[in-house]
């Protein structure tokens, strides 16, 4: 327990301190946006659209943190330090997952007003719609963080870590949409068939952290 | 869509089992050319351990030729 | 060789004759479906195909649990193979399906058939297991991490499948209506014995590849002992050669 706090501090003190990439992080998704605006030449969104322009940006986004977050620390030897130290290695899996799911909720604490400026005519779906993000951000969490690790070991980690998380992201993605769309329905929030994709993302998050408790320690092996 | 006729429905199927027969040889040939691999590596191998064999027996003809015909025939 | 299991040879006959009555039973003894007529008899040969694939990386997924629990490499080879084959069986999947799309509803790919789609995804996440395994040059912790990737895939699968069909049911009806429950009698058998063909052939491929692998194994090892001269490379880049190496 006190390997975890320790370890998730250090990771959320290096990200407050430095800063930087939040900014550029919220940057990118707003500029993500404009470019939604001009490709898809719509400037009001709803329903399944409004949903997946908001999910890709999201999904992008996580993309670039997870490669941030674990290339650093694979360079800086932090792993190497980590399985030194006399911990229960599942204690670094949990500290990078929180970590994870702290930074994408500032993200989307950022993105998710600019997206309603930008594109919603009624702002009434926002509140759910934020707990839907925080069980997608545990789910991207729980799986960037195994398969970031594994990817920070390997040649050519920049490709990889995208190219394995893709597909394993498609039923979080699948159910987010499910559960977005009717929140961001034209005439208001309709909460029909939410619950089934609320408990699909459920099912996700609990299935991918318990495999990445379980298998963390055989990554961090030596 | 209703069911097309026998004939274009039959090009159909029969292409599919092609392609199920054609993946299963394109293995076979795969398979063949790593055992060619194999045994081009065997028959060195076989060289070498001949010459090793000839190198530790002393300097005399019978057990050379012997020894000669062994390896022969195991290399085939 | 393994002594509880028969051997290749018998395999191999066995799959023979299993496979070739699954297809004369196909042709000649399952009756023609009223809907789609002589085109679903594809549904024999894709079905089963794509039953084995997913069979094989859940196969992967149990040898690579035993792969790290008892860091034997013979489980890490064998956990390999079932990918392999998977991927080649995936790929014999997606090609008759898409055949039979084009031949039932006249179009190559149908993002409406939720079992295609789940199956594309599975088969995209499987083929990134040669990039891994290449990426990573450390043999031990290649296959740690190659076992890693069979378990939480293994664990995608069912998730996956679960999630598609979900996203389906919404918008368009199932267009197969390939649960066994609504198969007649003729078809249901037919079907199940194209099943155990499919099997035995994805099994006898198996111990092929593995014999083949073991071989090349055996034949390192002889090359260095004899050869002194011989880099001390392994034969394969990735996977081990089955406890020969």
């Amino acid at each position: 327990m006190a390997a975890f706090r320790t370890i998730l501090a250090k990771d959320l003190r290096v990200e407050l301190r430095t800063l930087q990439s939040l900014p550029a992080m919220a940057l990118f998704a707003v500029t993500t946006f404009v470019v939604f605006r001009f490709g898809l030449d719509r400037t009001s969104l709803e329903g399944s659209l409004a949903a997946g322009v908001l999910l890709v940006t999201v999904l992008f986004a996580a993309l670039l943190a997870i490669n941030r977050l674990f290339v650093a620390e694979r360079d800086e030897g932090g792993f190497d330090a980590m399985r030194l130290a006399p911990i229960d290695l599942s204690a670094l899996f949990a500290a990078k997952v929180v970590a994870l799911f702290v930074y994408l909720l500032v993200l989307e604490a950022i993105a998710l007003p600019v997206f309603a400026a930008f594109f919603l005519d009624d702002a009434a779906g926002l509140l759910p719609l934020a707990g839907v993000l925080a069980l997608v951000n545990l789910g991207l969490a729980a799986t960037g963080a195994v398969v970031s690790t594994v990817g920070a070991h390997s040649r050519a980690r920049d490709l990889l870590t995208p190219l394995i998380l893709l597909p394993l992201l498609v039923p979080l993605m699948i159910a987010a949409g499910g559960a977005a769309e009717p929140l961001l329905a034209a005439g208001g929030p309709s909460y029909d068939e939410v619950g089934k994709w609320v408990g699909t993302l459920a099912l996700y998050d609990l299935v991918f952290l318990l495999v990445g408790y379980a298998v963390y320690d055989f990554l961090l092996e030596d | 869509m209703p069911a097309l006729p026998l004939d274009e429905a039959g090009k159909y199927v029969a292409g599919a089992y092609v392609v199920f027969v054609a993946l299963l040889l394109i293995y076979v040939a795969i398979m063949a050319v790593r055992i060619d691999r194999m045994r081009e590596e065997l028959s060195e191998l076989a060289d070498l351990a001949e010459r090793r064999a000839r190198s530790t027996e002393p300097a005399s003809g019978r057990p050379q030729a012997e020894a000669d015909e062994r390896a022969r025939e195991v290399v085939g | 060789m393994n002594l509880r299991m028969p051997s290749l040879k018998t395999m191999a006959l066995t799959t023979v004759v299993v496979l070739g009555g699954a297809f004369a039973l196909a042709f000649f003894y399952a009756p023609n479906d009223a809907d789609q007529g002589f085109v679903q008899k594809i549904f024999y040969l894709h079905v089963p195909i794509a039953i084995c694939a997913l069979g094989g990386f859940i196969l992967a997924a149990i040898y690579a649990i035993a792969h790290l629990r008892t860091g034997n490499p013979i489980h890490d080879v064998r956990s390999y193979v079932s990918i392999h084959m998977g991927i080649i069986f995936g790929t014999a999947a997606l090609l008759t399906g898409a055949i039979w799309a084009r031949a039932a509803w006249g179009k190559w790919w149908v993002w409406e058939e939720p079992t295609l789609v789940s199956f594309l995804i599975v088969y995209l996440l499987y083929a990134t297991y040669y990039p891994l395994r290449y990426a990573i040059e450390d043999r031990e912790r290649q296959a740690r991490y190659a076992s890693v990737f069979a378990i939480t895939a293994g664990a995608f699968v069912p998730l996956n499948f679960m999630a598609v069909r979900l996203a389906e049911s919404l918008v368009h009806p199932r267009v197969f209506a390939t649960s066994e429950g609504g198969l007649p009698g003729e078809m249901l058998f037919t079907f199940l014995v194209a099943l155990a063909g499919m099997a035995l052939l994805f099994a006898t491929l198996m111990r092929f590849e593995l014999a083949a692998k073991a071989t090349r194994g055996q034949l390192s090892r002889m090359r260095r002992a004899l050869d002194s001269e011989a880099p001390a490379v392994p034969a394969s880049r990735i996977a081990p050669s089955g406890g020969g190496s």
